[in-house]
């Protein structure tokens, strides 16, 4: 370790010597890497967005694609213009499925996110409590779900919550239920809840777990030794120092899940109203492309204020 | 204390694998079901593996899913890695905030976003929907879990490697090829693999960005689900999902035994 830190000096020395010759031999391979995943961004992820943005104040056509074009060329630009309209987003006000989607979207995704945080906290502690030599395969049991497909995941459940699916089948084995009795939680909000909790586990149990695991214990031996109950010591030392994870499980979480499609698609049926599967059916069974962009900017710009906060607590961290 | 606690922290960590385990299972046994009825254990057989290895509607979006995920993840690999090495080591250029907005913001972004706008961005430029749409949708999803993986790996990297080649007059092409690219390997590896299995499960960008003849396994999965559960499917999951199993464990096998190197090499050198 000593003779490392040792010839860390002569490198270091000509480190500060050697900066002109290096800089001019890198340039361009510099230019390069930069370049090329920034070209690809810029296509791939920027240009969607400012088209998205572009059809959604154009009107729908009956054409393929259906919408009519705002800009046709750069000429014609000027004149475009006074052919964008709000007239979509107007409609996303007026009709009411829009707004109880939005809203019922976020308060789905908190209520998940809590929920999660109740079922992912023991989970991570106990993990963190875990003697040492087991806690990497506990990580890895934990992330080998999440490699396994979301769709995959989902239609698992649709096996057990079904009316006549295993879960009524083992309630009817132990004797909870009569023979004719069925578990009435498919294509119902509670269904979408259990899909919810069960594919977003990784994403709360992982960072919780990462913030558990730094604490140190001696402060929850010091507290006990001055008479400190367990429970308040918990909440007094534990909890707090856990924030960080408790923050970052919760974005992870909250943000994609306002957006979701598969979990209430498959599990909650007709009755469960959210803004991925209203999206959704706007494109492929109205085929209203202009509708759908407003829907999806306005979706945009209300995730816009949790992606920033995530992004700048990212940084701070 | 600590025996209350370990008991509240066994029991937590027995029903949370329960309930992270059981479901997956459950199907993995139905599928061995001789019964048509999903939850009626009808006997032990393998025929609807049979019968899916016979439906060539499946067989041919299972071949359309692993093409569309090799090559997504290797080109996803190639530029997550170079956005890695651009947000690890440029510090300052014009628009490295735009940058970095850009490529952690489809870790979060809803997936009806990304592909509603994909989508977009194909027709407009007249862009005939298929196989390559798919495929580049997919780059753009993935390569920023790559960059995250890479990246994660890049900020505990000893710079002082690739300064010796440098110094030694090592071009920084061949320096990369032949010093970082090695030692971070483990991670590239990691993100392809990341990047083929997201590739793998995506049902929504990719239905949004298919065409004729790209029907990917997600989307075939997907509508036969709509029309019920059926143990044909069960059998493609638990195929799936042994794939998935065998990758990782194999992966994770993998780095370990490379750290193991590693360590034994870097002990090699502190003590030569």
């Amino acid at each position: 370790m000593a003779e490392t830190e040792a010839s860390a000096g002569p490198v270091a020395s000509a480190r500060e010597a050697a900066p002109p010759r290096r800089s001019a031999g890198r340039s361009w391979t510099r230019w390069l890497v930069v370049a090329i995943p920034y070209a690809w961004l810029l296509v791939f992820f920027l240009a969607p967005f400012v088209i998205i943005l572009k059809i959604s104040l154009s009107d729908y056509a009956l054409a393929m694609p259906p919408y009519t074009p705002v800009i046709d060329s750069l000429s014609s630009l000027i004149e475009a213009f006074s052919e964008f309209d709000l007239e979509n987003y107007w409609f996303l006000l007026s009709d009411s499925l829009y707004i109880q989607s939005y809203l019922s979207s976020l308060r789905i995704a908190f209520v998940s996110t809590v929920l999660l945080l109740i079922v992912g906290y023991p989970i991570a502690y106990g993990m963190a409590r875990a003697p040492k030599s087991l806690r990497p395969m506990l990580v890895m049991l934990v992330i080998l779900p999440f490699w396994t497909s979301f769709l995959i995941r989902v239609y698992a459940w649709i096996g057990i919550l079904k009316p006549e699916g295993l879960l009524t089948v083992f309630l009817q084995a132990i004797g909870v239920y009569g023979p004719e009795d069925q578990v009435r939680v498919f294509n119902t909000e509670t269904a979408v809840f259990i899909g919810i909790v069960y594919s977003y586990l990784p994403f709360m149990v992982l960072p919780l777990y990462a913030a558990l695991e730094k604490l140190d214990e001696t402060l929850l031996e010091a507290a006990s030794d001055l008479g400190c109950p367990p429970l308040k010591a918990f909440w007094m030392i534990t909890f707090p120092l856990s924030i960080p994870g408790v923050i970052a499980g919760s974005f992870l979480c909250f943000i994609p899940i306002v957006g979701e499609f598969v979990i209430p698609d498959l599990l909650g049926g007709s009755s469960t109203l959210m803004i991925g599967k209203t999206l959704w059916s706007e494109f492929f069974s109205n085929r209203d492309w202009p509708l759908s962009s407003a829907v999806a900017v306005v979706l945009l710009m209300i995730l816009v204020v949790p992606i920033v906060l995530f992004q700048n607590y990212q940084k701070k961290v | 204390m600590s025996r209350s606690f370990s008991w509240f922290n066994l029991t937590s960590l027995v029903v949370g694998f329960a309930f992270l385990y059981i479901p997956i299972l459950l199907l993995v046994i139905f599928s061995f079901n001789e019964s048509q009825l999903v939850t009626v254990w009808g006997g032990f057989s393998t025929k609807w593996y049979v019968e899916m290895l016979n439906n060539e509607g499946l067989m041919d979006a299972a071949w359309v899913t692993v093409r569309v995920g090799i090559l997504s993840a290797t080109i996803a690999t190639v530029l997550g890695t170079l956005a890695a090495l651009t947000l690890d080591r440029y510090r300052r250029f014009i628009g490295r905030t735009a940058f970095s907005a850009m490529v952690y913001a489809p870790l979060v972004m809803p997936e009806v976003i990304t592909g509603l706008s994909l989508l977009l961005l194909f027709v407009s430029i007249n862009f005939d929907r298929g196989f390559w749409t798919v495929t580049f949708a997919h780059v753009t999803l993935t390569m920023c879990f790559v960059a995250v993986v890479v990246q994660s790996r890049l900020v505990t990297f000893d710079r002082s490697l690739e300064e010796a080649a440098l110094d030694l007059g090592c071009p920084p092409v061949k320096t990369f090829f032949a010093v970082t690219l090695p030692l971070i390997l483990p991670a590239v590896v990691a993100g392809w693999m990341l990047a083929f299995t997201l590739s793998l499960d995506d049902l929504v960008i990719a239905s949004f960005n298919t065409g004729p003849g790209a029907t990917t396994l997600p989307i075939k999965i997907y509508s036969q689900v709509r029309l019920g559960v059926t143990p044909e499917i069960n059998a493609v999951c638990t195929i799936l999902i042994a794939i998935v199993a065998v990758g990782v464990v194999v992966a994770s096998v993998a780095t370990r035994h490379s750290q193991i190197e590693r360590d034994k090499a870097e002990r090699a050198a502190a003590g030569a």
